[in-house]
């Protein structure tokens, strides 16, 4: 059978499954429509949790990433898995006792303010669209790349899947497809990434096989890892496991990086409100441990398939004759995602640093003398690398490049689409939620009836699908950038207000409000004068990305500082951070 | 019984801190700020300043969540504050 078929066939069974949960899973309470009725186990918890944080990018673009950056590419594996360190140890469990819907809900009645909840709720619905938007992006490319359909189409068809599934059963719907699609995404990893550690070490366990020697071929018996430092080193690249140096970031900035998308990771809504949804304290304290424990199943696994692909990629394209190049390639030239350009032309393919030419490739339709895709674009004559290779082709041709079967090439776009969808569902709730209860019931009308609430819940759905699609659709050139922003914001923002709430009775209004205002103010405006202004990091070299840890530190001296100078909060609030601290009682404590 | 919660919460502190130090110490201090002399020693054929900072930390963290939570159940019942 083609690989077409299959994965009509893959993509059909698995779309099945998810909307039957759904349908089985549907709700009629709000209480079910926001947090799945409090009543989800802290394994099914710890599973959506890992596939609603597993997002398109973890599961198609990592891996390469951390393939072209060695072992800079460990931000990504730290910074997306300690925040879940500090989610179980300093916010969940207390999260959970306190036993509302959202994020805002949190910040607006341990500060007493309406204002704090609106800076939350905006912030909330900020980030969480930031992060929809790639997610749809998503959906369409895998589409347009296994199912050879429009990007477009394929964005609408995700648009009525997420929907449909959505509204239908909320948070309740959402959470138990989720633990549907963190099993076909896992498979769908871990097979390829198996079949690739045999081959290259003998080792079947990946986390094993990139510290062992080679198998086969012209390396046989040297260390993987020592061998693509010398590929490297010899291409003119850093060697791959070598820290900071030239061309890769400085320590600082490595720092700062990984400690603001640790601190944004636990301070992401999307995150957060997750651990709402389990039964008790104890609940909110294991299944933190569960998530961790299945988001590092695909996150020990992806540094050894970034350096297996990474050895594969160095060893079948450079310096092979474009003529004897391996199949995949020219699969993989129709989408543009790799291009070679015969600078030279001498019909061997040459793969060193730097660029082949400007920009994203411009594939003009025609071939040229060697059967290769030809690009409008401006060559770059100053290096001799003749390869461009977009970071997503290291997981998505991984089975391609092992030879696999068709089948496994299927499963991992059914896994690509599962990753996008799970986060895109998450999001679309705490979006949802924030218009529907923190704005409309909490601040706008308290009288509304539990029936209104959730036609209100179910529209607001709508209108963010809608919303998400057409950026989806018509991607602003910025997605990229603003990605660093959704980091940079929750770290800046909630994480410094939401641990002092739990951590210090002291803490109030008007502190929170200053510390709130004064980190998103200095991330915002850092961000923005580097990534749109084409300014200098001027703080000591640290780059947009890392910001949000300096952020991060202006908001929590201002607020305990502004907090310190005036009168300190009101004597029930200082009983309800008491309450949040011992667990007895949590089952009992959720009202609206 | 306020004297007992009060130190039910003293006792909560010192071991999210400890946690939190070695939480600390695997990421930032073995896989970040002195990855360059651990690099030195090598574990098979990793790094060993490579390997914290791409696999070691993680299990790491897996691990602290878990001693967390048994830590805290055992508390729990200790105090007389379990659910």
């Amino acid at each position: 059978m083609s690989i077409l078929a299959w994965t009509y066939i893959m993509v059909g069974l698995t779309f099945g499954l998810y909307l039957t949960i759904a349908w089985i899973a549907r709700v009629k309470t709000t209480k079910g429509f926001y947090v799945a009725g409090g009543g989800v186990s802290p394994l099914a918890n710890g599973m959506a949790t890992a596939a609603d944080w597993m997002s398109a990018a973890s599961f198609i673009s990592m891996a390469g990433l951390i393939s072209f950056m060695g072992y800079t590419g460990s931000i990504y594996l730290l910074g997306w898995t300690g925040g879940y360190v500090l989610l179980a140890l300093l916010l969940a469990p207390y999260l959970r006792k306190f036993g509302k819907f959202t994020v805002p809900d949190f910040v607006g009645d341990r500060y007493y303010s309406d204002v704090a909840r609106f800076v939350a709720l905006v912030c909330a619905i900020f980030v969480s669209f930031t992060y929809v938007a790639g997610q749809m992006r998503g959906v369409g490319i895998v589409f347009s790349r296994f199912l050879e359909v429009d990007v477009n189409t394929g964005v609408l068809i995700g648009m009525a899947i997420v929907f449909f599934y959505s509204s239908l059963g909320g948070m309740k719907g959402i959470t138990y497809t989720q633990v549907a699609q963190y099993v076909v995404l896992i498979v769908a990893y871990l097979i390829p990434a198996i079949a690739i550690s045999i081959q290259i070490t003998g080792n079947p366990i990946p986390q094993l096989g990139f510290g062992n020697t080679i198998a086969s071929g012209v390396d046989t018996g040297k260390y993987l890892l020592e061998t693509l430092d010398g590929l490297n080193r010899d291409l003119g690249f850093s060697e791959y496991t070598r820290a900071f140096g030239p061309g890769s970031k400085t320590m600082l900035d490595v720092f700062c990086i990984t400690l603001a998308l640790m601190v944004g990771t636990a301070g992401l809504p999307h995150v957060i409100i997750r651990f709402y949804t389990v039964p008790n304290v104890r609940g909110a304290r294991l299944s933190a441990g569960f998530a961790l424990l299945f988001i590092a199943i695909l996150y020990t696994t992806a540094p050894a398939v970034a350096s297996f692909a990474r050895y594969n990629m160095i060893n079948t394209i450079n310096n092979t004759p474009y003529s004897a190049a391996p199949n995949w390639v020219k699969n993989w030239e129709k989408t543009g995602l790799i291009v070679w350009v015969d600078k030279n032309n001498d019909g061997i393919i040459q793969y060193t640093k730097g660029d082949a030419f400007k920009d994203k490739p411009k594939l003009t339709g025609e071939t040229g003398s060697f059967g290769q895709r030809l690009v409008s674009n401006e060559i770059v004559s100053d290096n001799a690398n003749e390869v461009y290779i977009d970071n997503d082709i290291m997981v998505l041709a991984n089975p391609e490049i092992a030879n696999l079967p068709a089948w496994v090439i299927a499963l991992v776009a059914a896994g690509g689409l599962a990753a996008a969808l799970s986060t895109a569902s998450g999001l679309l709730l705490v979006i949802s939620s924030a218009i529907s209860h923190d704005l409309y019931y909490r601040m706008i009308n308290r009288q509304a009836s539990e029936q209104k609430q959730l036609a209100v819940g179910r529209v607001m759905i709508g209108a963010a699908v809608i919303i998400a699609g057409y950026f989806g659709i018509n991607p602003p050139g910025f997605v990229a950038q603003v990605v660093a922003f959704a980091f940079g914001l929750a770290a800046s923002s909630f994480f410094p207000i939401i641990v002092l709430g739990i951590f210090s009775k002291r803490t109030n209004r008007e502190g929170a409000i200053c510390g709130m205002i004064a980190g998103i103010c200095f991330t915002f405006f850092y961000i923005v004068n580097i990534k749109f202004m084409g300014g200098t990091p001027w703080l000591m070299g640290i780059s947009a990305e890392g910001i949000g840890a300096v952020g991060m530190v202006i908001n929590f001296v201002v607020t305990l500082l502004v907090s310190s100078l005036t009168p300190p909060p009101p004597a029930e609030v200082q009983e309800l951070v008491e309450s949040i601290r011992f667990p007895r009682g949590a089952g009992a404590s959720v009202e609206h | 019984m306020e004297k007992s919660l009060a130190q039910y919460w003293k006792k909560n502190l010192s071991l999210m801190l400890i946690l939190l130090s070695i939480w600390a110490v695997v990421s930032y201090g073995c896989g970040i700020l002195f990855v360059e002399q651990l690099n030195a020693i090598k574990i098979g054929g990793f790094p060993l300043g490579f390997w914290f900072a791409q696999q070691g930390a993680i299990y790491t963290f897996v691990v602290l969540i878990f001693v967390y939570y048994f830590r805290m159940q055992k508390m729990d019942k200790e105090f007389d504050v379990h659910e």
